[in-house]
């Protein structure tokens, strides 16, 4: 359980500890990762599905490695392998899997609210790895834990995000958890790309980069899709480069120079991130990548680890 | 008339007429090195001053024109930068706004800068480029505003044509924010439309021409009214030729959409001219007082 | 047992450790870890007592077994997962894995288990302040500050100044909810 939950659907639901607890952990399982034996026995006889009806091979991958340096069995299910093809709905593929007794299932989906309809329809835990724009709890989950660790801390800092936040479930999820662990959030975009009423959920915007990045302690650069068809948010990504785009003179004439730079990839570059500030000295973006692991890692150790009707943790 | 280097220049005996620092009568105007000195009733002349008798004449402010085709790129048989500017100067327009429905239409900077090039070689009116709305004005994807902006384009619009998609049009309102560009449009209807050639109505019908009815303006009006408040998007409505139109404005007025001192443009007098009640036979070259009334009143 | 015991018996246990290490030429591949958190402080303790002894300043490890419990199934809510600290390789060395009480022998099994995941001792011995009995796995404790009989309805506490407590005691009291 993460406090008092079974299932890890978004951050907006988790509280300030429960977001710590979390992310704890994870420094722990990290340790574990730079063993040279990287296994550790937790979750042995467990088994993970990951039920990805989108492709993406680094999220799985992300998972797989965490249940399996957890000593867990992991399936991987596509839909490209599927029966959805022949027609078979949602339901009936998790509860076909669900009778086979996994522990966890790990759904990402790009219909917002899969995975709260799959957890109110199976018995075992559920874990998002992203539903449509709604959110991507573990993205959210290893960006704080990205900047906490580089930073120290996120109490007070400023955390900037750009792109396409009307449609980024990263951004959701971001903002849902960063100003619970007292962080500032903007959010920067060309107007067509910021969501109506934003402001509600905690973050101030600002359309001009320059002002965005202004003073900001982690910049989050998000990936911009040209292939809307039929909804022109941009001209082109020519013009959104020029204007809310990163290159190495920028980031050197507006950036704190203890910023960091994250992109929870993968990158366009040149689009929104150029080669150079990718690769620089801002980037933490490959500690991302190895952070995720490590809280994945705890999320499924205190969703599996644990079923029975034992009493609270302790160490005997 | 500007005056250069130290050169005095006095304009005696003239109506002057200046709307903005409630002028209207009979003044001398003092222009020293190319900037307005003094505006007053009794001006000592100075000896070296160049002085010009312009009794019974007006003496206003330049005109600006928000919109005008320069015709250049593309089109030069029809008007070209300089003889456009040349005309306009003629008539007391020192400023215009240049639409972008020229060959190829003025979405990308290039063609912004040469519109700009031929305005200072002719050295006439002041000439603010307008850049398209869509790229190519084909009404799908949006122009480039930043580059537009950027290369001297003081607002978008893809006149000659009205925006048909209501989604690109929202989606334009929104992205101009960030340039802080206005839109200028185009209102009307092409599926109401069709092909016709003036208002509908008795006189069409008796001349057994096509007419196109006023709702064709209104819709469009109505909708980037309502786009405008959705999105805070600043929209101008060129053009304007219709009650549906003026009552839609008022409304969106009283609504506090519309800032005090914004006046309706009025069209060049050839469309506002035609109206049902002038077109007796199928000549449309008069230019009825009516038209003019119309237009110099702001308040409408 | 008082401070004052707790104290003779880590020195005692410090003797004989330097004295079975130094019978074995071990004493230069000496290494200390402690399980958390009760077997820290004997590991620190024991650490400067070994080098007041025998001049030799032993590396010092900490290891939390969390992950490698084997009660995972039977508890309601995933334990509390302590960090891990060990910098040295652990390849030929002679360990000394330290607790402060040794009762079912569950905890050493699983700290040997993640203890081998970072390489392969020479050896390991086991030193425990208290040992009480009532094994459950086939354990036993090389060094011993103590040996206690306790009943099962009975718990067995070391409170260390390390850890806050005003002195160091062993305490024996009835089990919470037994």
């Amino acid at each position: 359980m993460i406090g008092r939950h079974r299932h890890l659907i978004g951050l907006e639901g988790l509280n300030r500890e429960e977001i710590l607890q979390v992310l704890d952990l994870a420094v722990s399982m990290k340790e574990v990762l730079s063993r040279p034996v990287k296994k550790v026995p937790s979750l042995r006889g467990k088994s993970v599905v990951n039920l990805f009806f989108e492709t993406s091979t680094r999220t799985r991958s992300s998972f797989e490695i965490a249940a399996k340096t957890l000593s867990a069995d992991a399936l991987n299910w596509t839909s490209a392998q599927s029966s959805t093809t022949k027609g078979e709905t949602l339901l009936d593929t998790a509860k076909n899997l669900e009778a086979m007794r996994p522990d966890v299932l790990v759904i990402r989906h790009s219909a917002s609210g899969a995975p709260n309809f799959l957890a109110r329809n199976v018995g075992c835990a559920v874990v998002s790895a992203g539903d449509g724009a709604h959110e991507h709890p573990s993205q959210g989950l290893l960006d704080c834990f990205t900047i906490r660790e580089k930073l120290g801390t996120l109490e007070g800092k400023t955390v900037a995000i750009v792109g396409d936040i009307s449609h980024s479930r990263v951004a959701r999820s971001d903002l849902h958890a960063m100003p619970k662990l007292g962080a500032k959030v903007r959010l920067c975009g060309p107007p067509t790309m910021i969501p109506r009423g934003v402001e509600a959920l905690g973050a101030t915007v600002e359309h001009d980069l320059r002002r965005a990045v202004d003073g900001a302690d982690a910049v989050i650069m998000l990936r911009i899709q040209h292939e809307r068809i039929g909804d022109p948010l941009i001209p082109n990504t020519r013009e959104y480069s020029k204007f809310w785009g990163l290159n190495a003179r920028k980031a050197r004439e507006w950036l704190k120079p203890e910023a960091v730079v994250l992109h929870p990839g993968p990158i366009n570059r040149g689009v929104e991130l150029s080669s150079d500030v990718a690769d620089g000295p801002h980037s933490v973006i490959l500690d991302q990548v190895q952070n995720g692991v490590a809280v994945r890692m705890a999320i499924l150790y205190l969703l599996a680890g644990g079923a029975g009707e034992g009493t609270r943790a302790e160490r005997a | 008339m500007s005056a250069s280097g130290s050169e005095v220049l006095v304009l005696q005996g003239g109506r002057v007429i200046d709307p903005s620092s409630d002028v209207d009568g009979v003044r001398t105007v003092v222009v020293r090195d190319g900037r307005i000195a003094a505006v007053a009733e009794r001006v000592d002349v100075p000896s070296e001053a160049r002085v010009l008798d312009v009794r019974g004449q007006w003496v206003t402010p330049g005109f600006i024109d928000l919109h005008v085709h320069l015709r250049e790129p593309g089109q030069e048989y029809k008007e070209t930068v300089e003889t456009g500017t040349r005309a306009a100067v003629a008539g007391g327009f020192t400023a215009v706004c240049a639409m972008p429905n020229t060959l190829p239409p003025n979405d990308n900077a290039s063609v912004t800068e040469l519109i700009l090039a031929r305005a200072a070689a002719a050295a006439l009116a002041r000439v603010y480029p307008v850049g398209c709305i869509s790229r190519g004005r084909k009404g799908e994807d949006l122009a480039e505003f930043g580059e537009l902006k950027a290369a001297g384009c003081v607002a978008v619009s893809d006149d000659g044509s009205p925006v048909s998609s209501a989604g690109l049009m929202r989606r334009a309102l929104e992205y101009a924010l960030a340039f802080g560009l206005p839109l200028a449009v185009h209102e009307e209807d092409l599926q109401l439309v069709g092909k016709g050639v003036m208002n509908e109505g008795p006189a069409a019908t008796r001349l057994g021409l096509k007419g196109n009815p006023a709702q064709a303006e209104d819709v469009m009006v109505l909708r980037d009214i309502a786009l405008a408040e959705l999105t805070g998007g600043r929209v101008h409505i060129s053009h304007a030729s219709s009650a549906g139109t003026v009552r839609a404005v008022r409304d969106a007025k009283a609504r506090g959409l519309v800032p005090d001192n914004h006046p309706l443009s009025g069209r060049s007098f050839t469309n506002l001219a035609s109206t049902g009640a002038n077109a007796t036979d199928w000549r449309t070259s008069s230019f009825a007082s009516v038209a003019a009334a119309t237009l110099v009143n702001p308040s409408v | 047992m008082n401070a004052e015991a707790v104290d003779r018996a880590v020195r005692r246990m410090a003797q004989e450790i330097v004295e079975r290490a130094r019978a074995l030429g071990a004493l230069e591949g000496l290494a200390l870890v402690g399980v958390r958190r009760g077997g820290i402080p004997l590991a620190e303790r024991l650490r400067v007592e070994i080098q007041r002894i025998a001049g030799v300043l032993a590396p010092l490890g900490t290891l939390d077994i969390a992950l490698y419990r084997d009660d995972l199934a039977q508890r309601g809510t995933a334990p509390v997962v302590g960090p891990t600290d060990i910098r040295f390789a652990v390849d030929g060395r002679t360990i000394v894995l330290t607790d402060d009480v040794l009762y079912t022998g569950r905890t050493v099994r699983a700290a040997l288990d993640e203890l081998v995941d970072f390489g392969r001792p020479r050896r390991v011995w086991l030193a425990v302040l208290v040992d009480r009995g009532g094994r459950e796995l086939p354990v036993a404790a090389d060094f011993a500050g103590a040996q206690l009989e306790v009943p099962p309805e009975e718990d067995v506490q070391v409170r260390w100044r390390e850890a806050g407590a005003p002195e160091d005691a062993v305490v024996v009291h009835a089990r919470r909810g037994s």
